[in-house]
């Protein structure tokens, strides 16, 4: 995976520098505060949000089981609706293939709807370097931009910035992209989005190619559907003449009726929203309506790695809502950026070390960014355990072992340079090294939360020293639930 | 051997340990769908109120009709507040909803360019369904709704919405009505941004005023 964040430190110094950021733990504590209570009171509209997200993973984990299947019909299917389905087996591959496509176009600017997948693979700066401008469309993505910066969260990336630092980026920096701010700027939220919406729709009106992710793709209809807030969505979808989507070939669902699930519980476990302001679906090009040429670029990017592992393969269920992030604490301290890849918080803690190995500091730290109380897996809409996938991880790092690179099987040597990982392992004794006791370990431990640590464990302990952890709920989600409603979910 | 290929074989040795056999097959079993087809249980009226209630709610501004008799001078009414000159309107809508509006229209077709599109004002569809629980309105780019970009651009939306016939409870219901074959647009309150320290702002890039007018059947 190449567009990473090259030299990052790993995650407990960077944590670690994070921390003393009052700007920034301030900024977070309240943003995934809100978001946090807010999709709390969302969730609870759904009596049978325990269904739903129950489905949701049974679903992808079918997908996943089949996943030669869906693509080939998902390919069919987009062709036979009109558009052109290309395949990129890693980063650099993808980034040749939409350098080479708008090229075809004749143009030398793009607009860009916010797609993890193509921060991923680093497309603005390999667009750039072949003289093609990119912009970045979403209010936040734009701050980021403006800013010379990288996003720290995966639903709002400028998470970090206040009002009067936005207003002094966009101040300073519109002029050189396009329409300057309007004179005499001030920092309330109305006028600095009216100075977005003004400076960005200059390019949204003459914009000839958009790119864009999606969140789901129909096997069965070849539909595209892209879930969004601010219409910059839309803006890229349907007004330039050539749309080009890069998307992750795990964001496949088998039918049409399966978005009855996550068109439920992605908004509500996101934004906290019963339903996000607007959400797009196509399928080909129709008509006179919208873009006339319609590429779709699938990526692995160690995807297929990732899937190859049997317990850290649950990972690709994910559909980027960001709730894990809220409810950790450990990312509401450190914030995105410490994480050092563009998938943050839980999710990034399990996610970049399988898309991207372990053999980077940064990545080999990641599977220590976690305090394994158990909440993330508690809101995640697919039931991804990832305390599960984090320990796995940990051993992985530790111990070394098979693993699959880029398709090969190969053995992983213990990683090196890891002495405070290897002594956090063995004061945890021998339940990390033994997968099955570990689990029985790990449920325990979040069920005898009055024991629970008030500082991190692992190398996380120095930054954690003087801070307390937040209490964690006497009696946790799932604990409830079997109480209450009997053992349903008793299955994991 | 080509990417399509690697990709393709990559993910067979990958789910080598898993037992798959036919995956359309096992679909019909692999999901267990005892989730509701709606939330609550609610009479026709009910469920028009809940619909209104939720736009609202998403800072919609929703408006009651009794009849289409009374429709064009409530269309009427709400361009006059707000004083377009130019009013853009889908080749299929009722000729008769527009028939009382005072600003010029201009039809779908006309407005070639973008830039065009962004010299009007106003925008008067239908839709193709109406979600009440989430109060979400949905279209399909029919012949009323017209091309998704007329429903963008202007910064002021009227959408017509015939209840209870285009009115369901739930987004399961909502997808059994529609054509995966259609551009659609699912909208859900004006657009709006939490970006900035979270401070909710409505309309950045979509249009900042979202008027519903739920009209009942003849
Ligand atoms: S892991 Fe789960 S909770 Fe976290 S972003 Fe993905 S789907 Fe959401």
């Amino acid at each position: 995976m190449s567009g990473t964040f090259v030299g990052m430190p790993a995650f407990p110094k960077a944590a670690h520098e994070a921390v003393g950021n009052t700007t920034l733990r301030a900024n977070l504590k309240h943003a995934t505060h809100t978001i946090r209570d807010k999709r709390a009171k969302a969730v609870a509209e759904l009596d049978d949000w325990a269904l739903l997200r129950e489905a949701g993973k049974q679903i992808k984990d079918h997908t996943l089981r089949h996943l030669d299947t869906y693509l080939v019909q998902l390919e069919e299917a987009v062709t036979a609706a009109g558009g052109t389905v290309h395949w990129a087996a890693d980063a650099d591959e993808a980034n040749r293939i939409v350098t080479r496509l708008v090229k075809e176009t004749g143009e030398s600017e793009v607009v860009k709807v916010k797609s993890m997948a193509t921060q991923e693979i680093g497309l603005n700066e390999a667009l750039e370097a072949e003289g093609i401008h990119a912009y970045e469309t979403d209010l936040a993505e734009l701050i980021v931009q403006l800013g010379h910066d990288r996003p720290s969260h995966i639903l709002v990336p400028a998470i970090h910035r206040n009002r009067g630092e936005i207003r002094d980026i966009f101040t300073k920096e519109m002029g050189a992209w396009g329409r300057p701010a309007p004179e005499g700027l001030t920092d309330t939220p109305a006028e600095l989005a009216e100075a977005a919406r003004l400076h960005l729709r200059e390019k949204f009106l003459r914009a000839k190619v958009g790119i864009s992710g999606a969140n789901f793709m129909v096997a069965e209809t070849g539909t595209l559907v892209v879930v969004e807030s601010e219409g910059n969505g839309r803006m890229c979808l349907t007004l330039p003449e050539t749309l080009i989507s890069v998307v992750g070939i795990e964001k496949i669902v088998p039918t049409w009726r399966d978005l009855e699930v996550f068109l439920q519980t992605l908004p509500r476990s996101s934004t906290a929203e019963r339903m996000n302001p607007y959400t797009s679906m196509w399928t080909g090009t129709s008509d006179s309506d919208g873009p006339q040429a319609f590429h779709l670029v699938l990526i692995d990017n160690g995807r297929t790695d990732t899937l190859a592992d049997e317990v850290g393969r649950q990972a690709l269920r994910c559909i980027r809502c960001s709730a894990c992030l809220n409810v950790c604490p450990v990312y509401e301290r450190a914030g995105g950026h410490a994480y050092g890849s563009v998938y943050p918080g839980p999710i990034g803690a399990i996610l970049s070390p399988q898309l991207r190995g372990t053999a980077s500091e940064i990545d080999a730290s990641l599977p220590y960014a976690s305090s394994l109380c158990g909440a993330c897996y508690e809101v995640c809409p697919v039931a991804i355990d990832i305390p599960e996938v984090l320990v796995h991880l940990r051993e992985r790092v530790v111990q070394g072992g098979p693993a699959t690179r880029q398709g090969n099987k190969v053995v992983l040597k213990p990683a090196k340079g890891h002495a405070a990982e290897r002594a956090a392992m063995r004061t945890a004794g021998w339940a990390f090294v033994h997968p099955g006791a570990l689990r029985a370990g790990q449920r325990l431990a979040s069920r005898t939360r009055r024991f629970h640590p008030r500082t991190l464990p692992g190398p996380g302990r120095a930054w954690s020293a003087t801070r307390d952890l937040p209490q964690v709920p006497a009696e946790s989600f799932r604990d409830w639930w079997q109480r209450t409603h009997g053992t349903k979910e008793s299955g994991k | 051997m080509s990417s399509r290929d690697i990709i393709l074989g990559r993910v067979r040795r990958a789910l080598g340990d898993a037992p798959r056999g036919d995956a359309q097959a096992s679909y019909e079993t692999a999901v267990d769908r005892g989730y509701r087809r709606e939330h609550g249980s609610r009479t026709t009226e009910e469920t028009v109120d809940l619909l209104a209630e939720n736009l609202a709610d998403y800072r919609a501004i929703v408006h009651r009709c009794q009849d289409e008799e009374e429709l064009p001078y409530l269309i009427m009414r709400l361009l006059a507040a707000r004083g377009p000159r130019y009013v853009l309107v889908p080749p299929g809508l009722p000729p008769e909803w527009m028939s009382a509006a005072d600003p010029t229209r201009v039809h779908d077709r006309a407005v070639s360019t973008t830039h065009d599109l962004d010299a009007v004002g106003s925008v008067v569809t239908g839709c193709a369904v109406a979600v009440a629980e989430t109060g979400t309105i949905v279209l399909d780019g029919s012949p009323d709704q017209g091309r998704r970009r007329i429903t963008l651009i202007p910064d002021h939306h009227i959408c017509v919405v015939r209840v209870p016939d285009q009115v369901v409870s739930s987004v399961p219901q909502a997808l059994e009505r529609l054509d995966p074959r259609r551009p659609l647009t699912w909208i859900s309150g004006p657009s709006a941004t939490s970006d900035i320290e979270l401070d909710r702002v409505e309309g950045v890039h979509g249009p900042r005023t979202l008027e519903v007018v739920l009209v009942s059947g003849e």
